[in-house]
């Protein structure tokens, strides 16, 4: 249990999925002028990790791994099929988005238009594959542990993308040369928040 | 094609060169951030990332191109996805077989080229709606205006973080070192190149005042 609790808060502060790797930039720079429409976006992150990370790692360590297929006959043991991960893994991903896309569509259609192009846009939310590659990567040892992995990603995420839209909406009136204002002073901000986020570093768990 | 149109037009020129300058990828679009800022600590991984994601973006968009009467809208996703999920095995295995060092260094971020949203971004907006040797042009044009930002960053940080270029220890030969002058390691850690790509779009927008946005 606290192995899962540890796993949780260093992917949400230190691996941080935006400040430490950068990925998910595209959709966290585009999304975020206003933080209800960041927060919905954020939401939806959280939810999509949550769920694909544990069925790639069923789909790893069942199916694609050396060794994996041993559980249909013992022939299959040194069959090894991780070269198909990219493709299987993003076959789940843009699934699970199109899923979730057609529920928000139902449920939420404010929310569904103020996405607009950016809900098909978290399928290639880099942030979401990336978890599934440093799940692979990383090698956990149990489901348990992947999904605490994806949510705490997640939830990583949702927290960059609602600080740098709070930011953002306090910017509109402070004096900002004009050629930064935009996109170049949240490209600044952020690396000024990543800045801050790497005190995180020095945390043993 | 009932017109005869120049392979080489004015119109398809056009759209090899806008995106290197005026509507640039990563600072004009705001597409494909996420892979930019990782591979660029050093100079040599940022330069195979941008040949493999010239290779992968012009024959996914040629490809999906080919393809645009045929997919239905409502799964399109999902194929664009699977067309750029095969090239980017493609390239992950020629890497690995003839780049392993540099794959190494790339780890996860060569199948991130699938995420990567110019790709996905220009295929949605410009590859299901055009022929496919406009299509390919496009494709070069802005995987080429993202290499050209990749490389720029890489080089500022390579230069100022580890005083090399290409692995070559410039600063050390010009004998700089020896007047007290010491590498910013704050170069080198992540938040740097989001910095370095902020004051890339400060520079170009100064020049070409019609980027500017309004708030």
């Amino acid at each position: 249990m606290e192995n899962l609790v540890n796993i949780f808060v260093r992917s949400v502060f230190i691996d941080n999925m935006i400040f430490a790797y950068f990925l998910g930039m595209c959709s966290y720079l585009a999304v975020s002028k206003t933080v209800k429409t960041s927060v919905g976006l954020g939401l939806a992150v959280i939810f999509v990790l949550g769920i694909t990370v544990p069925i790639n790692y069923l789909i790893e360590n069942y199916i694609l791994k050396e060794g994996a297929l041993a559980w249909i006959s013992p022939n299959l043991l040194d069959v090894d099929l991780s070269f198909l991960s990219f493709i299987m893994f993003i076959a789940v991903i843009a699934s699970m988005v199109q899923l979730v896309e057609m529920i928000i569509e139902k449920f939420s259609p404010a929310l569904y238009s103020s996405l607009g192009i950016f809900l098909p846009l978290i399928a290639v939310n880099c942030s979401i594959l990336g978890g599934s590659l440093f799940m692979q990567e990383r090698d956990y040892a149990n489901i348990a542990e992947a999904t605490a992995f994806g949510l705490g990603s997640g939830v990583g995420w949702f927290l960059a993308i609602a600080g740098i839209a709070a930011i953002r909406e306090k910017i509109k009136y402070s004096n900002v040369p004009a050629p930064l204002r935009g996109l170049g002073i949240t490209f600044i901000i952020t690396g000024l928040m990543g800045i801050a986020f790497m005190s995180f570093m020095g945390i043993q768990l | 094609m009932s017109d005869k149109e120049p392979l080489f037009s004015p119109k398809n020129i056009k759209l090899l060169k806008e995106p290197i300058n005026k509507s640039n990828p990563i600072t004009v679009q705001v597409l494909g951030i996420c892979s930019a800022l990782a591979v660029t600590v050093k100079l040599e991984p940022s330069v195979v990332m941008a040949i493999a994601v010239i290779a992968v973006m012009a024959v996914s968009n040629v490809v999906i191109s080919l393809m645009r009467n045929y997919i239905p809208p409502r799964i399109r996703i999902i194929v664009q996805l699977t067309v750029i999920a095969a090239m980017v095995i493609l390239v992950d295995q020629i890497l690995k077989a003839y780049a392993y060092d540099v794959s190494k260094q790339l780890s996860v971020f060569v199948g991130l080229i699938i995420t990567n949203c110019i790709i996905m971004g220009r295929l949605e907006a410009f590859a299901m709606g055009n022929k496919p040797w406009p299509a390919f042009l496009d494709g070069i044009g802005n995987a080429a205006g993202y290499g050209l930002i990749l490389i720029i960053v890489a080089f500022f940080r390579e230069l100022l973080g580890s005083g090399t270029v290409w692995g070559y220890p410039i600063l050390e030969k010009t004998g700089l070192y020896s007047t007290g002058y010491v590498n910013n390691g704050l170069m080198i850690l992540p938040p740097m190149a989001l910095i370095t790509v902020g004051i890339i779009i400060w520079v170009q927008r100064s020049r070409n005042k019609e980027l500017i946005e309004s708030n």
